[in-house]
């Protein structure tokens, strides 16, 4: 069969092609048209969608500052570290790529998916750090299975090594991964999220100068997130170096003397108000806390009925015990209500209204001037003089030596201790004082608390005749970028306006304590130096002194107090130890004051402004 | 067979104007996948050169065989490409989630390709000898219609919206070009509405998750650019990105860096008008444009109905890829994974493209001779 034949007449169908080339150019007007709206309308919107595709700011973490004792021994450095981020903009399946993880290294997904949820709306493409200080054998895992882990980074990056661990954790801190309500804070303005800043001690007060300057890498990435090519490099700029105040040597002696026991050590040269050492105890290892630490770890150590993260030496208030005598002395002495060669008979306890203040000296201690009552801590003289002086007056001299308010030392959330007046009371209570309680505030109980620090520092006012001086922590910061050394001049914050001889008096009866034969502090006694100090026996229940607590369990047993300084003829250094639950001052607390001075005058040396 | 006159309707300018449409398509291709490593294999810029070569040698068979003769064998053609598309059923390779390609071993044959070509062979038979002044009755759809349905469904199940929406369109415009009676027309319409939830109701449930997706998402790109309107999105940052001038070879940073998906099949265009610019787009477009031209010229000049209707089919699947394909990467059509004819990688693509170019060459040099 035959289709074709020469009577199909193909002319009228090929008329309508016309039709289907109008709808061809309109078909390509129409592409070309739309390619003039994407090219050139929106042009460059669209090569700005291309750039913030293909352009990546990596941030590169600078190494913190050093950290140096007084005479230039490194405390902490950094140490290279690898940590593991996700950019979870980069990840296909989040799900399948955290199981391909767990497989290669160690992660606790509970807490990688709380860190990836808090980020959420964070920064886009900015790394979130999963996982710090991977072993080498995990880094090596992850990096041969790079290609199927796309959206996970392994950054280099300097981890804080505090090379003694927990020695003077408190006073050094630790560093964590800054949180997003601290970068809201206007010190923290300009730092990125991710960055580590100082959390806590020093590394948090000086932490603007010893963080440096992150840097930037200015990169070229595929669609995966693969490092292509480097654009740009701002290298980062290390923070400033930190010389502490503090002896390392002193330090070392002052941990070893606490031991394991709950308390505190400060001690601090009179001269300029330098710290040469602090301990606080039980510690915590800041390299521990400046990794990320689960929240189970977190918990653990915040909810730890020791109270590990206290810094005693600043945050913990005691009753100041006996201790407090030093300010009823220089109160009584000052307004003239004793003379030094008054007398007073103690019988093991004061009537006063209806009640007997007891002497914690079952019998009493006899005849007692202001010398002897100091050296043997009686109690009876200090209720009589403290009754004489009146609560209004004791205040003032606890006030005039710095007690009542913080010291103003570099550390966060010092604490005020409290200076109890009648007005307090009554603000505080809504009850009007009441005459007894001056008596107990004589022997350092009742209302009146102070901290480790507040004691040191009285104790080196009272060696200095009077001149106070600001307690601090840093001797100099080292410019890294020109190599200056800025040193920190002593700050004198003024004087206790007392007659020289209040001072004489009180420093040999100080130096009685150590040395006389009944002196409580006999345990303090050195062959190789003079040292003043007083005792303190602090109740931690309201139980009357006098009563044996060494039979209680040990939280209800007395907090020791012992305060010193030393030489007495030219005192280069005071000390204030806190034992907490140790019973009597004198046997507990003196040995570990007697064992710091020691170490310290023996070592006395060239100092960093010397070496340097 | 090779006389004159094929030499003489050989035009020099359409030489330029394909061979320069083909060397633009391997430079794209060179561009985004010469940094893939193939030990084993051939480069991907090199394969496609082959396959050019192989497509020339169709080029000339096609247009070397009186249309006639081949349109005589169009039957047993398209009873072969249909059984074909039902063994990629049953035995198919399936690839990106579609059962679309027969395994030949050197050569992956995707037999929904050719079945355009065979479609257009045997509705131009059938509508030659079915043509009168007043148009086509609604009984005289029913045959064509078979065949186009037929080939369509399978296509469907495997699925293929690319080529069962081009199928459409070719019956479509060859029935424009015959013309209905009116009563014809009032009937289509009612039927087609009609049949239309049903039709849909297949349709849509034919496809794939990830086509239904890609439908959503042309709708709204914005709405998961990491997901659904991801191709779409990052094919309109590529184009748009290369403003007047483009990026240079090797500059274009979405393709270059992976953002832009099948960089050297579907989304060849995005990867070219990254590189060249609207300049470049615009000369390609009009590169394009002579060729369709071209094509109806040949159409406009053949010599009988026959030549007429394959010219139209083939000049209209040309124009549906073009249309589809380069308003898929503008952000106009939906995604729906058709190659750029003659740009595209890929074997199928460029041996039914230049087939259908030999065709119409064939037409073009038979319009002065005389039956035999």
């Amino acid at each position: 069969m035959d289709l074709y034949t020469s009577s199909d007449n193909p002319q009228e169908i090929q008329g309508r092609l016309g039709y289907l080339m109008i709808g061809i150019v309109v078909i390509f007007l129409s592409l070309l048209l739309r390619a003039w709206y994407l090219q050139i309308t929106k042009g460059s919107y669209y090569k700005e969608q291309s750039e913030s595709n293909r352009i990546r700011v990596v941030y590169i973490q600078p190494p913190r500052g050093l950290i140096f004792d007084r005479r230039g021994e490194l405390l902490a450095n950094n140490s290279p570290s690898f940590n593991l981020y996700l950019v979870l903009e980069d990840i296909a399946d989040k799900n399948a790529l955290l199981d391909r993880l767990a497989g290669l290294i160690q992660l606790d997904r509970d807490e990688l998916e709380r860190k990836i949820r808090s980020r959420k709306n964070f920064v886009p493409y900015m790394p979130v750090r999963i996982k710090e200080g991977l072993s080498l054998k995990e880094v090596g895992m992850i990096e041969s299975h790079r290609l199927d882990l796309a959206g996970t980074l392994l950054a280099p990056e300097p981890q804080r090594n505090y090379l003694y661990g927990p020695l003077a954790a408190h006073l050094l801190g630790y560093v964590g991964e800054i949180s997003p309500a601290q970068l809201q804070t206007p010190e923290n303005s300009g730092v990125l999220p991710g960055t580590s800043v100082g959390q806590n001690g020093i590394e948090k007060t000086y932490d603007a100068h010893i963080r440096g300057r992150v840097g930037q890498k200015i990169i070229e990435v595929d669609a995966v997130g693969h490092e292509m090519k480097v654009l740009r490099v701002q290298e980062p700029a290390s923070g400033n170096d930190l010389y502490l105040t503090i002896d390392l040597k002193v330090q070392k002696a002052a941990e070893e003397a606490l031991g394991k026991d709950a308390g505190t050590i400060v001690a601090i040269d009179p001269r300029n108000g330098e710290i040469l050492a602090m301990v606080s105890r039980p510690a915590f290892d800041p390299n521990q806390l400046s990794q990320s630490l689960s929240s189970a770890e977190w918990e653990a150590l915040s909810s730890d009925p020791g109270h590990p993260l206290t810094n005693r030496a600043t945050q913990g208030q005691y009753p100041p015990g006996s201790t407090f005598k030093l300010v009823v002395s220089s109160a009584a002495l000052e307004t003239k209500e004793v003379t030094p060669e008054e007398e007073i008979n103690c019988t093991g306890g004061m009537l006063f209204g209806r009640r007997i203040y007891k002497d914690w000296k079952r019998g009493g201690h006899g005849l007692m001037d202001l010398h002897s009552a100091i050296v043997q801590s009686c109690d009876v003289f200090f209720y009589e003089v403290g009754r004489r002086v009146g609560i209004e007056r004791l205040a003032d001299f606890a006030f005039r030596y710095g007690l009542g308010r913080p010291t103003g030392i570099e550390l966060t959330s010092e604490k005020s201790g409290n200076i109890p007046t009648p007005q307090w009371k009554n603000r505080a209570k809504g009850e009007p004082w009441y005459p007894g309680e001056t008596l107990s505030v004589s022997i350092g109980q009742g209302f009146v608390t102070v901290t480790p620090v507040q004691m040191a520092s009285l104790m080196a006012t009272v060696a200095m005749a009077g001149d106070r001086y600001q307690p601090h922590l840093i001797k100099a910061i080292r410019d890294r970028a020109t190599g200056r050394l800025f040193e920190f001049p002593p700050v004198r914050i003024g004087k206790v306006q007392m007659a020289g001889e209040t001072f004489n008096l009180i420093r040999q009866a100080l130096s009685g304590v150590v040395s006389e034969p009944h002196g409580t502090g006999s345990a303090a006694r050195s062959k190789m130096v003079s040292i003043g100090g007083k005792t303190g026996t602090a109740q931690v229940v309201g139980i009357q002194p006098g009563v044996e607590t060494k039979s209680l369990p040990k939280e209800f047993q007395d907090h020791a107090w012992f305060i010193a300084f030393a030489p007495v003829e030219n005192p280069q250094i005071a000390v204030a130890v806190l034992i907490e639950n140790g019973g009597h001052g004198g046997e507990t607390a003196a040995p570990p004051a007697k064992r710091v001075i020691e170490e310290y005058l023996k070592n006395v040396g060239p100092e960093i402004h010397q070496q340097l | 067979m090779l006389d004159r006159r094929f030499i003489s309707s050989f035009d020099g300018w359409f030489v330029v104007v394909l061979l320069s449409i083909l060397s633009l398509g391997v430079l794209s291709i060179y561009t985004v996948t010469y940094a893939v490593s193939s030990k084993s294999h051939l480069p991907i810029y090199a394969k496609q050169m082959i396959w050019i070569s192989l497509g020339l040698i169709v080029f000339f068979i096609a247009a070397s065989i009186d249309y006639h003769e081949i349109a005589r064998w169009s039957l047993f053609l398209y009873a072969g490409c249909v059984i074909l598309l039902v063994m990629v059923l049953l035995v198919g390779r399936t690839g990106m989630g579609a059962q679309r390609w027969l395994s030949l071993g050197f050569f992956d044959v995707q037999p929904s390709e050719w079945i355009k070509l065979f479609v257009i062979l045997v509705l131009a038979r059938y509508f030659s000898t079915r043509t009168r002044l007043q148009g086509l009755s609604l009984k005289e759809l029913i045959v064509p219609g078979l065949w186009v349905a037929v080939p369509l469904l399978l296509v469907l199940k495997q699925p293929d919206l690319g080529t069962a929406l081009v199928l459409l369109f070719i019956f479509t415009v060859l029935v424009f070009l015959i013309g209905l009676r009116s009563r014809t027309v009032g009937f289509s319409i009612l039927i087609s509405l009609m049949a239309f939830p049903f039709v849909w109701e297949i349709f849509w449930n034919a496809l794939k998750p990830y086509q239904r997706n890609r439908l959503i998402a042309f709708t709204n790109p914005a709405l998961d650019p990491m997901g659904r309107g991801y191709h779409a999105l990052q094919s309109k940052i590529a184009i748009g990105s290369g403003g007047w001038f483009g990026k240079g070879l090797f500059g274009g940073t979405q393709s270059q860096l992976n953002f832009l998906p099948e960089g050297h099949t579907d989304f060849i265009f995005a990867v070219f008008a990254e590189e060249w610019g609207f300049v470049g787009v615009f000369l390609l477009l009009i590169l394009y444009f002579l060729l369709i031209g071209w094509g109806i010229d040949v159409a406009s000049k053949a010599k009988d109905l026959l030549g007429v209707f394959m010219a139209a089919g083939i000049v209209s699947v040309l124009v549906f890829y073009l249309a589809v394909n380069i308003g898929m990467t503008l952000g106009v059509a939906p995604v729906v994974g058709i190659p750029l004819p003659l740009m595209s990688y890929g074997g199928n693509s460029i041996l039914t493209t230049m087939a259908g170019l030999g065709l119409l060459l064939n037409i073009k040099m038979r319009r002065f001779m005389l039956f035999y």
